[in-house]
């Protein structure tokens, strides 16, 4: 085994993670202390890192003209049928219209009327020219005097039974170990994809919707700590274009767009107007293309056809903001969606905290139950809808709370013992063994996923005598990973995020299992219990890791009024 | 295939320690080979996010699809502008569509 060399690090606030919650927390602790000393650990590089990497076109949650926290967090409420932390939500609604103004000023351009009031695309989002959104914030964080490790993933939080002290990492181009040292880490890894089989295979695997490496490293770290986690089987299964999975919100939203099948019905307004119709919730645009194509009336389109010229070309450029891919698309097929409706589909299920609310279970602040740890972003759970102002909210309060709180915290190092443990973990994998490549067990882990867990393959649907199927053949399968081998360092890395899903999806099953109705039908579909039971299941499902009997641990929770969440 | 590197075009970033695309691309697949020219890793793992297709300087990378096999001719180039972004589409047909559209408002450079 090749010896690795270590690098160490001190400072006062680590944050884990340099997207948009994480780059937006890192602006907001400097501005309010010029003087901390504040690292970004980002496993890629923040100029284009994770899911604003290709850029966005719109910003998802804000309060256009008439929008109040109120109705937002009632919008809110009534989309996730009752389930949501209403203090989140609102203490997201707040703050959402002053963070993109913020990001204005740092650079993205906002679309605007004549009157220069800024363009909305339905209720609660409004257009931007957000190409660039990812360096324009990079470049803030830059000259905020962060210091910055791009290229060095972060692999376990440094954990002395009580406290997080800081993070451990591996530098994917400098193969070097990092040793991190902070009085407070705040983790803003994003979600976790690449649990299910895709619905590309081959060289068109990572063609999917959400960052193909955000793994869910951030939620593992928690999980492997005892972290409490929230709403896992509120997983996300996004309606998306097929062929490049770019959304559809952009085509859909705020313009006359209607959802057909290969008949040419419009389907929602014929069979399922008693959901709403037309206007229905989003959850159940995808249900209904679900049932559509299940009862042989598929494949379904969004009808661009009715788009005039000026429009079709607005749409391309705004899917240039943000999914280039489909424009090629649209060029090699040589039909411009004028002439050609868009065909639409479900895809692989993912894990998030900011579409739906998976994620550390936190209060008001962002502090997880772990002390010393904060998080937010897709990686927090409970507040859904959150999208990409809603992240840069939560960076900023998670932020403010631990700029506060490094006032009262000694740095401490955790003995050496600890940290040659963690080295070992990470280097065991390139012992130059033969083994088991992560490519062979990633294909095993999701093709359990995919069938015994609701994946597409499945029709997304769940039942317990599957759930436990899956819940036993993952743990059969984990048996495995002791036998990853590495080739080189992206291989390591490769093992590694493999490790993390391991632990993801096994929580995952577990809230799958547990919550015994259908209360997200679409995303959460129990064919064995089909009907939504309020009296029953209108609260969390949560867990704790414990490590000591490898056991999930499930705790539910009930609904509360938003101040009797404050726990600590 | 999800990106093509011309190698014809590529210079290998000259005498930069990191090549430019390899530096941005978020799922670290690119690297700078033996011949002094940039090569992606696996084109399995690319996630077709254009990042490297608007980094590199003298556009020598071509996005491509990797559900579909692209037509000779088409072509998707992008170039990163001061405050905007310069896209150019081709269709099969030689029919070329130009966008350009704005990227930033030049505050983050101050
Ligand atoms: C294709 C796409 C289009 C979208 N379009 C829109 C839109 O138009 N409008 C909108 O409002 N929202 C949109 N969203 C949602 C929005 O991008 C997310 O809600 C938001 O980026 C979440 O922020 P985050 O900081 O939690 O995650 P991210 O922004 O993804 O940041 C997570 C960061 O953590 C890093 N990381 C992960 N693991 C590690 C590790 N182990 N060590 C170190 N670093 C790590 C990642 O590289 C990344 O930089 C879109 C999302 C996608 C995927
Ligand atoms: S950025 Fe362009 S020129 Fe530089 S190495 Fe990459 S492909 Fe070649
Ligand atoms: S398109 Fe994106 S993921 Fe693919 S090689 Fe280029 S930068 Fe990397």
């Amino acid at each position: 085994m090749k010896e690795i060399s270590t690098v160490k690090l001190d400072t006062d606030i680590l944050i884990i993670g340099g997207g948009a919650a994480g780059c937006m927390a890192a602006i907001e602790a400097k501005k309010l202390d010029q003087s901390i000393k504040c690292v970004v650990m980002e496993k890629a590089h923040i100029e284009r890192s994770g899911c604003l990497a290709m850029g966005l076109n719109a910003i998802n949650a804000y309060l256009t003209t008439g929008q109040t926290p109120e109705t937002y967090v009632k919008y809110v409420k009534d989309e996730f049928f009752g389930i949501i932390r209403e203090d989140l939500v609102y203490s997201i609604a707040k703050g959402l219209n002053e963070s993109v103004r913020q990001v204005e000023e740092l650079g993205l351009p906002v679309e605007k009327d004549q009157n220069g009031d800024y363009m909305s695309r339905g209720k609660s989002s409004i257009r931007i020219y957000g190409e660039r959104l990812k360096p324009i914030l990079a470049a803030a964080v830059n000259r905020a005097n962060v210091k910055v490790l791009n290229r060095v993933v972060a692999t376990n939080f440094i954990f002395d039974g009580e406290r997080v002290r800081g993070a451990y990492g591996f530098g994917n181009r400098d193969g070097k170990f990092y040793v991190v040292h902070a009085k407070v880490v705040i983790v803003t890894t994003g979600g976790a994809t690449r649990l299910y089989k895709p619905i590309k295979t081959g060289d068109a695997r990572n063609t999917t919707w959400y960052c193909p490496w955000n793994v869910g490293t951030g939620y593992a770290m928690g999980i492997r700590i005892g972290a409490e986690m929230t709403s896992f089987e509120n997983r996300f299964i996004p309606l998306r274009v097929k062929g490049v999975n770019a959304p559809t919100g952009t085509i859909a939203q705020g313009s006359d767009i209607r959802q057909r099948n290969a008949l040419g019905e419009e389907y929602l307004e014929e069979r399922y107007k008693h959901l709403g119709g037309r206007k229905c919730l989003s959850l159940y645009r995808l249900l209904a293309t679900l049932q559509e194509e299940k009862a042989g009336r598929g494949p379904c389109y969004l009808d661009t056809t009715c788009l005039s010229v000026e429009e079709e070309k607005k749409l391309k450029e705004v899917y240039l903001n943000m999914n280039p891919a489909i424009v090629l698309l649209w060029a090699n097929e040589g039909y411009n969606p004028r002439k050609r409706p868009v065909e639409i589909g479900g895809m692989e299920p993912v894990v998030i905290g900011g579409h739906c609310q998976a994620g550390y279970w936190i209060d008001g602040e962002r502090r997880t139950t772990i002390s010393g740890l904060f998080a937010a972003g897709d990686v927090a759970g409970g507040a859904p809808k959150k999208y990409v102002s809603g992240a840069w909210v939560e960076g900023k309060i998670a932020a403010k709370a631990a700029v506060e709180e490094i006032g009262k915290i000694e740095l401490l190092h955790i003995n050496g013992e600890e940290v040659n443990k963690e080295k070992e973990r990470i280097v065991c994998c390139m012992n130059g063994r033969e083994g088991i490549s992560p490519e062979e067990l990633e294909r095993n882990l999701q093709e359990i996923m995919d069938e015994y867990a609701g994946g597409a393959t499945a029709h997304y649907e769940l039942t317990e005598s599957k759930l436990i199927i899956a819940r036993k053949k993952v743990k059969e399968l984990e048996g495995k990973l002791g036998l990853l081998s590495a080739g080189d360092k992206h291989g390591l890395v490769s093992c590694l995020e493999l490790i993390d899903r391991f632990d993801v999806a096994k929580v995952l099953i577990e809230h799958l299992i547990y919550r015994k109705e259908t209360r997200w039908p679409g995303f959460q579909i129990r064919t064995d219990f089909p009907e939504r039971d309020d009296a029953n299941w209108l609260g969390f499902v949560n867990s704790v890791y414990d490590p000591v009997e490898d056991r999930v641990i499930i705790i539910k929770r009930a609904l509360k009024k938003e101040n009797e969440y404050l726990y600590k | 295939m999800s990106i093509f590197i011309n190698k014809n075009v590529c210079n290998g970033c000259g005498k930069l320690k990191e090549t430019l695309c390899e530096r941005i691309c978020p799922g670290d697949l690119l690297f700078r080979n033996a011949a002094h020219k940039a090569e992606i890793r696996s084109q399995a793992d690319c996630w077709t996010c254009g990042a490297c297709v608007k980094a590199c300087p003298v556009q020598a990378i071509d996005l491509k699809l990797p559900s579909q096999i692209l037509k000779s001719n088409v072509s998707l180039r992008a170039q990163c502008k001061k405050q905007h972004t310069v896209w150019e589409i081709r269709n099969g047909n030689g029919i070329k569509e130009e966008f350009v559209i704005p990227a930033t408002t030049g505050n983050e450079a101050k």
